[in-house]
């Protein structure tokens, strides 16, 4: 079938200009072309500069000298650079976890047979749609410290008598940050892994049944060893998006209050943008590159060891 | 599936779905609710008797007004719908093309190449803005819908590239031969042979690439600086919001209506978007 419709499609030889691309070799790199020169422009390029510019005292403006190590001593003398790493560790901790128990248990629910299903899939999907800046606003005016729905919930329910002031408290403003990471990481996880279990035959599970083990025991067996791959790339690719995540931070409290949840993008942004510090802000960015570096490497040999078996 | 009494069915499975499908959907009604409610009645303390947060019985288009009559609102929509289109636009050409060759053509460092674009893939945004929006000042790009343009293919293109050469890698080698027996040559077989075949992963990775772009925010954030330049998301945090003063009816509105478009190009592609997401993942 597909002979025959060629046919129409070609009434000439090809012409001599082409026939440079008759080379393999020259035809990847016509196709290549356009990628590399992006790529390098916007990413090659401004990797180096961010390293040069980490090395500088450059503000806004001014170009600045070499400084050696400078920003890099003064970062990690900064009290408030210490508690981003903190916090981005803690985040990254325990949203990571958080996700894979409930996306899992989420998955495990959507791929039972049941009415809806393809309509209830499509729904759980719409916190990872919807921009991330303004799903996050609907948040931070649900937390609104006077004007709280949470508040408002948990007071009708008996289960507080005060208001609670989610984004006033350091500990609670993380909270609720980690809270709004999940809602909208949950449907990231629940539809991959629901990707990956249903590649999994339910003969398994059925033939384990019949030979009499638990649910449990049918889960922790079978489902979980087969499932791992697929969730070793879900978790590693959650991991670098939440260790490297700026917009709910941002929108839900800018970092405060008093500067106590900062991430490290956050605070860049706060130094590099906010004050101007182009050099010690792109030294706070370059900070999170070598455990980036490490989840990246990871996955590269983990991709590798799956290709090769 | 499901043995045992009925109500282990609804402690096991209506239960801990209903609880999902409230924690998962609830801001998204409470943006609804809030962007049609007077101001009377948004701005009444948690602990006010008589009040029902959850409903209004007074829906106002007030909000939806004022933040077309008083703001830029529509040319932020049109902005990011340009800004979106455009770079998925390149982003596609780029990853069919660079996913072609790196999965159908051997080359010399195919391999090592493919490995530096799966790594930029994983290349946080928060990485390189600093940096970046220098070199965005340095190309006289800044404050231009080009900024956006140009940068966000970065994070589209290993991704599209990505999951074409998924596609491709299944598109039967036989396929391309027999175009070539025919006649044709490498680049109309690659154009009217293979790339037709791929046409369902044009579709996921355009879709996908598209909302990822509709919700990029640091670089909207640190490249644009005028208001009539903005894009939705930039121009909602920051025009909407006057010193510490929340104004919550039009944030919610401008929330709502930002996310419609996306909301609308996902439901016209749920199985598509379904796919790029979990190819994206997998490769």
């Amino acid at each position: 079938m597909a002979i025959a419709e060629t046919r129409v499609y070609l009434p000439q030889a090809p012409r001599p200009r082409l026939r440079l691309l008759e080379d393999e070799r020259w035809l990847a790199l016509v196709l290549l072309v356009p990628t590399l020169v992006l790529l390098g422009m916007f990413i090659a390029y401004p990797f180096v500069r961010g390293i040069l510019l980490s090395v500088t005292n450059s503000r806004v403006g001014v170009p600045g000298e070499f400084v050696g190590l400078a920003n890099f001593y003064k970062i990690f003398n900064d009290g408030i650079f210490r508690t981003s790493v903190y916090n981005t560790f803690v985040y990254t901790g325990v949203t990571t976890v958080f996700k894979l128990a409930l996306g899992l248990w989420l998955a495990m629910l959507l791929n039972r047979n049941f009415r809806g299903k393809a309509f209830t899939r499509a729904f759980i999907l719409l916190p990872f749609i919807i921009p991330t800046v303004l799903s996050t606003f609907a948040w931070k005016w649900m937390f609104d410290p006077t004007f709280s729905v949470l508040n408002w919930l948990l007071y009708h329910l008996g289960l507080i008598t005060g208001r609670i002031n989610w984004l006033g408290d350091p500990d609670l403003a993380m909270i609720s940050i980690i809270i709004v990471n999940i809602w909208r990481g949950v449907p990231f996880f629940a539809i991959s892994l629901l990707a990956g279990l249903q590649t999994i035959s339910p003969e398994l599970s059925e033939a384990a049944a019949i030979d009499g083990a638990k649910p449990w025991q049918r889960f922790w067996h079978i489902t979980w060893p087969l499932l791992l791959p697929v969730t070793m790339v879900v978790v590693l690719f959650s991991v670098i998006q939440t260790f490297a995540d700026f917009q709910i931070v941002y929108v839900m409290t800018g970092g405060g209050p008093a500067n106590a949840t900062h991430l490290f993008a956050t605070y860049a942004y706060q130094i590099g943008i906010g004050t101007g510090l182009l050099s010690e802000g792109a030294a706070i960015s370059l900070a999170m590159f070598p455990i980036l570096f490490l989840v990246v490497i990871i996955q590269l040999l983990y991709i590798r060891r799956v290709e090769v078996r | 599936m499901i043995e045992g009494a009925r109500w282990r069915k609804w402690v096991f499975f209506y239960v801990p779905m209903a609880l999902f499908l409230v924690f998962l959907l609830f801001p998204f009604y409470w943006m609804v609710i809030t962007s049609v409610r007077p101001d009377g009645e948004l701005y009444r303390p948690w602990n006010a008797i008589n009040y029902n947060p959850f409903w209004t019985w007074k829906p106002t288009w007030v909000h939806v007004r004022y933040l077309f009559e008083e703001t830029l609102f529509a040319s932020w929509l049109w902005n990011t719908t340009f800004i979106a289109l455009v770079s998925t636009a390149i982003s596609l050409v780029c990853g069919v093309f660079a996913g072609y060759a790196l999965s159908r053509l051997t080359f010399p460092f195919a391999g090592s190449l493919g490995t530096a674009i799966f790594i930029t893939y994983l290349v946080p945004q928060t990485l390189l803005f600093i940096p970046l929006a220098e070199i965005i000042r340095n190309y006289r790009l800044g404050d231009t819908p080009w900024s956006l343009i140009l940068t966000y293919p970065t994070f589209l293109i290993p991704f599209c590239t990505w999951l074409m050469m998924g596609y491709f890698k299944a598109v039967p080698k036989e396929l391309e031969e027999c175009a070539r027996i025919d006649g044709a040559s490498r680049w109309q077989a690659m154009l009217y042979i293979v790339i037709p075949v791929a046409i369902p992963g044009i579709l996921s990775a355009g879709i996908f690439a598209f909302t990822l772009s509709w919700n990029e925010f640091i670089y909207a954030l640190v490249f644009l600086s005028s208001p009539e330049q903005k894009t939705v998301p930039v121009g909602v945090t920051s025009e909407l919001i006057r010193g510490d003063v929340f104004f919550w009816g039009p944030l919610m509105a401008g929330a709502l209506l930002g996310s419609i478009p996306v909301a609308i190009a996902y439901s016209f592609f749920v199985e598509h978007y379904v796919a790029g997401l979990t190819g994206s993942v997998k490769g």
